[in-house]
């Protein structure tokens, strides 16, 4: 009596919402991203200066991001921001913001051990060239880094992408959403529909994860390959 | 050499254990901070007047986007149910249109912190009015009324309240059933979610022995549902379903206590029922039961 559900997934818009509610989870993943990338290099960087001090309130600031749950710091930065400072931000911006103070803590971490894995000598040689630190750094030091990164940093995307599913507690409607709201507008047509909607997100989240680690095992290859022809 | 490391060694020790103490203050402040500006009425996020909502020229209205038949999006992605019915028809009354709303849509545990935040205006999210929400928004007439229920397998049916005890009792988070077994029946293991759709799926899953939420959701589900039936119809106070809004937003209050009475002459809320309920309950419900008009509880 009652249909197998699968047609759900295709019903009307559904697919296309699903889609949606994908590029939704991928813009706040890739945006965020982007911007710890930019901001956790700097962030590494500055965690290996000698000024005690300055490590410390980078000590801090790691440890409050891997203690505070993220679903915490959306809803402080959401409802707190617009409660105690009358800032209005939008869900999605609050995402991007929170995902990123989050990204740039962690990426700022693998930086800086990068940094600390890279060799003496290479500093030294650069040094006694005659390069000054900012030479030193953009030449020889970051892009040694950048390969050792790439594993970490690729996970850290795809833990991000997964992580968008808490945005919907602050009003952003992603991709987990959507199907939640599929199987709900159809749970008296067809109760069994929850089993195809979630499998049809299983696979796209794997399609768009997956693509990310087979390129970053790619450029792993290349890059190593091209610094042993040097 | 040696003595230097060790004097290092003990050195970062102790920083360390000093980051820890001031990770600990900062985390304190932070949470002493909220709890405590969270109580206080003046907050910065004032909520919009009715004036400066007619100038935008369009209302927000908060609804559910997966508690079919109250508020759900079917699968052209529009959102239908109850509660939109009658979101559509306060856009209609209060700005010309009823597609002046916008519809934000919100989880039952996050109802509270939007109207608090001053993100919506209104909370048409199958709201229902409690002593402990009052003291933090303002609700205006119900129009609609609820108790609990409690769907269970009819091979293990559950029809009172005790027998749940030393059982699990699925409930979601925020709802007035986590509420009401909480304080009335606090030896029930409660199994809690944050969506409906999660608590559905663990009741069909047999990740708990019963579900109990308003008896509306409960008895529409089991019509569905082979093999489970709802043994509690009517449990703890009848509660009343109810617009809410910003606390201390009189305004705007009042006029949606207006609007609720003046629907009454053309029985709105039994059109409302019509059109969006009779298909999930059928005949076995009698609307009478569950609408209200005008605001009156007989």
């Amino acid at each position: 009596m009652q249909n197998m559900g699968i047609e759900v997934v295709f019903k009307g818009n559904n697919f296309i919402r699903l889609l949606e509610g994908l590029w939704v989870t991928l813009r706040i993943a890739l945006i965020a991203m982007m911007l710890s990338i930019l901001l956790g290099f700097f962030l590494g960087m500055i965690m290996n200066v000698r000024n005690k001090g300055i490590r410390a309130v980078c000590r801090i600031y790691l440890e409050i991001v891997r203690i505070m749950p993220q679903l915490v710091l959306l809803f402080l930065v959401y409802f707190g921001a617009a409660k105690h400072m009358g800032i209005n931000l939008s869900g999605e911006n609050v995402a991007i913001i929170v995902f990123t103070f989050w990204g740039t803590a962690e990426m700022g971490d693998l930086v800086r051990s990068a940094l600390i894995a890279i060799p003496k000598h290479q500093y030294e040689s650069g040094y006694a060239l005659g390069m000054t630190k900012l030479q030193v750094y953009l030449y020889i030091i970051l892009p040694q880094t950048f390969r050792r990164l790439l594993p970490s940093a690729i996970s850290l995307l795809t833990r991000m992408i997964k992580t968008t599913s808490l945005v919907v507690l602050i009003g952003v409607v992603e991709m987990v959403k959507v199907g939640k709201q599929i199987i709900d507008a159809s749970r008296y047509t067809s109760p069994k529909a929850a089993l195809w909607v979630y499998g049809m997100i299983f696979l796209l989240y794997f399609f768009i994860c997956f693509p990310f680690s087979r390129l970053s095992a790619m450029l792993e290859r290349r890059f190593s390959n091209g610094f042993q022809k040097k | 050499m040696i003595s230097k490391g060790k004097k290092m060694k003990h050195k970062t020790l102790k920083k360390r254990f000093i980051g820890i103490l001031l990770i600990a203050g900062i985390a304190a402040g932070i949470l002493a901070g909220c709890g405590s500006s969270s109580n206080t009425a003046d907050t910065k996020a004032k909520a919009r007047t009715l004036e400066e909502i007619k100038k935008s020229g369009t209302v927000k209205i908060g609804v559910f986007s997966d508690k079919n038949p109250f508020g759900y999006v079917d699968e052209h992605g529009e959102v239908q149910g109850y509660d939109v019915y009658f979101a559509k028809r306060i856009a209609k009354d209060l700005l010309g249109s009823e597609d002046d709303v916008e519809f934000i849509y919100v989880e039952a545990a996050n109802r509270v912190e939007y109207l608090k935040a001053g993100k919506v205006d209104i909370i048409l999210a199958n709201f229902t009015v409690t002593d402990e929400r009052k003291e933090q928004v303002d609700f205006a007439l119900p129009y609609m009324k609820v108790a609990l229920g409690v769907v269970s397998p009819e091979e293990s049916l559950v029809t009172d309240a005790e027998e749940l005890k030393g059982k699990k009792l699925i409930v979601v988070k925020g709802t007035t059933a986590e509420t009401y077994f909480t304080e009335k029946y606090p030896d029930i293991t409660l199994v809690k979610f944050d969506e409906y759709q999660e608590a559905y799926d663990a009741l069909l899953d047999g990740r708990g022995d019963a579900f109990s939420t308003d008896n509306t959701e409960v008895l529409a589900w089991a019509i569905r549902n082979k093999g489970y039936t709802v043994g509690i119809e009517s449990l703890g106070s009848l509660d009343t379903i109810a617009p809410a809004v910003q606390k201390g937003n009189t305004e705007l209050l009042n006029w949606l206590n207006e609007e609720i009475k003046s629907l009454a002459a053309e029985e709105f809320f039994h059109a409302d029922y019509e059109a969006t309920l009779k298909k999930v309950y059928g005949d076995s419900v009698d609307p009478d039961n569950l609408v209200v008009e005008g605001g009156n509880i007989e």
